[in-house]
């Protein structure tokens, strides 16, 4: 009993030095900008660069854009394959999959050969194809996490006999949609929602070989040529990236809470 | 022509016909049970005229038109679900007007109907709660509200019960019957508890195997099975074999003794006899009306409350009897031989 509690505690202290002493390195470097003490003057330099605030603001916005598409494909798949083809969702899971297995420079150089300014649907000769592009590569990017969670959500519901309810008194697919499905599965949603941001946030390949003013590549670039920005700058991402796994948590918690007694 | 018609209605799941050739004529405002054994058919046969199953042959006409390919949400329809199926997402005020926002009535209308309508199902202050801060039996009235906020032609009941303990079960299939007769609703009540379907319904729908064994009112029903199915399924019953002693009369031997029913039952002298026959129909001793007393010994005695169920033997065969719990006269001893007595007209023959 003893023994176990020991290496029990060896264990996750292990664990914890092993991913916080990186951290703690990182943030202590990311402070020792000014010779001598500490300081926030690498803060201060990024956030004051305008390229900081031009590709963040750029990747906040896809994000956001990749989180409605996503919304839009995922929410009445799930729906669908649960209410009629019970016997697909492992075909549907398994794809939805395919994302984690398949790396993001096989998606993004399979987007570049068929949407290439020479094919039939030039989506890379213009701007405005190449965001698109990018938002659908996302999109891609975040199916295995939305998914799941909008199927989890699903889960939680009587999603038959709440549909021919909502039938019976009249509703159409939309309303059923609209009014049902999608405020039940809500919480869910955000909760795929917010991990979706963390990835788009960070992510590198797609926009880099995109040649898009993204976030990713943007912290690469400084990563590349200063010594403290870019210490500060994975500060900052990694906080970004706890805030939605915080707000994740906070979600599910109060959702719970509502629904104590179901 | 009837209000709500099913007209030789099937359905097959793959080779499995599951509905065989269902004929129902329903009156405006008459409330209609389908009783039966599990997995009989009840609920796609409900689900057919709701229209979320569709009918492999046969017609389906409300009101004079034909909905058997009419989609579930143009079928002016409500119902109510075992599992109650309330908008997790919506208050009861929400869920009540749901289907009358849906079709885009005038807010003060829904307004006015909403509360008219949880005034009626005894839960006026319960408007802004949410389902699953109520009762089950909370929960299935706010379910029969939305049903019914916005004037169906049909109401359909899908065993609205049977989620529900035994006590609440009783208070609300009263209370579902006096709305339903208040507001007037042809209604379509499924359920495999015979009390129910015997005390709620204007007739009922004796179902087997996908085949309507009998349509008839409780009273029908209950006192004149047509079929050994209804006899056996509805109520409990005596079921006695006898030899025919003489047709044309109608006497045959019971345990060995010679009874005689006073109307002809076919067959030659000698041939087996199913009888049957309601405990309560029996009584112990000897009683004004009933024509026929025999002896039997007494085998058992069951103590069920207010009633005692006694047990006699008839030859080979027994016999239940109901006998009320009265303090002042002692029910007979076991092994005891008592008169019984019944009358002849409630004697049923069943023809196998
Ligand atoms: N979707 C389906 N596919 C195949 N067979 C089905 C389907 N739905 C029902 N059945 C079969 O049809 C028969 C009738 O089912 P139904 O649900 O109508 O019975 P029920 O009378 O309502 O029974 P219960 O009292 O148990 O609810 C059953 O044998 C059932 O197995
Ligand atoms: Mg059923």
């Amino acid at each position: 009993m003893k023994g176990n509690r020991f290496w029990a505690w060896s264990a996750l202290i292990f664990g914890l030095i092993y991913f916080a002493l990186p951290l703690i390195g990182m943030t202590e470097f990311s402070f020792r900008m000014r010779r001598g003490e500490y300081s926030f003057d690498a803060y201060r330099v990024v956030l004051a660069d305008p390229n900081f605030r031009a590709t963040f603001s750029y990747s906040v916005t896809l994000a956001v854009l990749t989180i409605i598409l996503s919304v839009c494909l995922t929410v009445p798949t799930a729906y669908w394959v649960r209410l009629r083809m019970p016997r697909w969702r492992p075909v549907i899971e398994f794809v939805t999959l395919l994302p984690l297995v398949v790396p993001p420079i096989v998606i993004v150089f399979g987007y570049i050969r068929l949407y290439n300014t020479s094919s039939l649907l030039p989506l890379t000769g213009t701007i405005t194809g190449t965001n698109a592009l990018l938002v659908a590569g996302y999109t891609v990017l975040s199916l295995p996490y939305m998914y799941r969670a909008v199927d989890t959500g699903l889960r939680a519901i009587d999603v038959q006999t709440l549909t021919e309810a909502a039938q019976s008194l009249g509703a159409g697919w939309f309303t059923i949609m609209t009014r049902i499905i999608l405020p039940n599965v809500l919480v869910a949603v955000l909760s795929g929602a917010f991990l979706t941001f963390a990835i788009v946030i960070g992510e590198f390949v797609l926009a880099a070989l995109l040649n898009r003013p993204a976030f990713g590549p943007y912290m690469q670039l400084i990563g590349a040529n200063r010594a403290y920005e870019p210490a500060a700058l994975a500060v900052i991402s990694f906080g970004i990236t706890w805030a939605c796994m915080g707000l994740i948590q906070l979600v599910t918690r109060f959702s719970q809470a509502t629904r104590a007694s179901r | 022509m009837a209000f709500l018609e099913l007209e030789h209605l099937r359905k097959f799941y793959g080779e499995n016909e599951v509905v065989k050739d269902f004929n129902l004529h329903v009156e405006q405002g008459e409330f209609i049970s389908f009783l039966g054994p599990s997995g009989c058919g009840k609920t796609t046969t409900l689900r057919m005229v709701a229209g979320f199953e569709t009918p492999t042959e046969g017609v389906i006409r409300i009101d004079g038109r034909d909905v058997s390919r009419l989609r579930p949400n143009a079928r002016d329809i409500g119902m109510v679900f075992q599992a109650y199926a309330l908008f997790p997402n919506m208050t009861v005020a929400r869920n009540v007007g749901f289907g009358m926002k849906v079709a885009r009535r005038p807010k003060a209308e829904i307004e006015a109907r909403v509360a008219e309508m949880l005034r009626l199902i005894g839960l006026p202050d319960l408007g802004e709660r949410y389902p699953f801060q109520l009762s089950g039996g909370q929960q299935q009235r706010v379910a029969l509200a939305r049903a019914l906020a916005a004037r169906p032609k049909v109401l359909l009941l899908d065993e609205p019960l049977s989620a529900l303990d035994a006590k609440i079960r009783v208070s609300l299939r009263e209370e579902i019957r006096a709305i339903q007769k208040s507001l007037g609703i042809t209604t379509i009540y499924v359920t495999h508890d015979q009390e129910e379907a015997l005390s709620m319904s204007d007739r009922i729908v004796v179902m087997n195997a996908g085949v309507a064994e009998q349509i008839g009112d409780p009273f029908a029903i209950y006192g004149r099975p047509a079929t050994r199915f209804v006899a056996n399924f509805v109520g409990q019953l005596n079921t006695l074999r006898a030899r025919l002693v003489d047709p044309a009369a109608g006497t045959v031997d019971l345990g060995g003794q010679p009874v005689t029913l006073g109307r002809p039952i076919p067959g030659p002298a000698g041939r087996e006899v199913s009888l049957a026959i309601r405990p309560e129909a029996v009584a112990l001793g000897a009683l004004p009306g009933n024509d026929v007393t025999i002896e039997a010994p007494v085998r058992e005695m069951n103590f069920l409350g207010s009633v005692i169920r006694i047990k006699a033997g008839l030859g080979a065969e027994l016999v239940s009897l109901d006998l009320f719990n009265n303090a002042a006269t002692r029910p007979p001893e076991v092994g005891a031989t008592v008169p019984i007595s019944f009358a002849a007209a409630d004697v049923l023959v069943i023809e196998d």
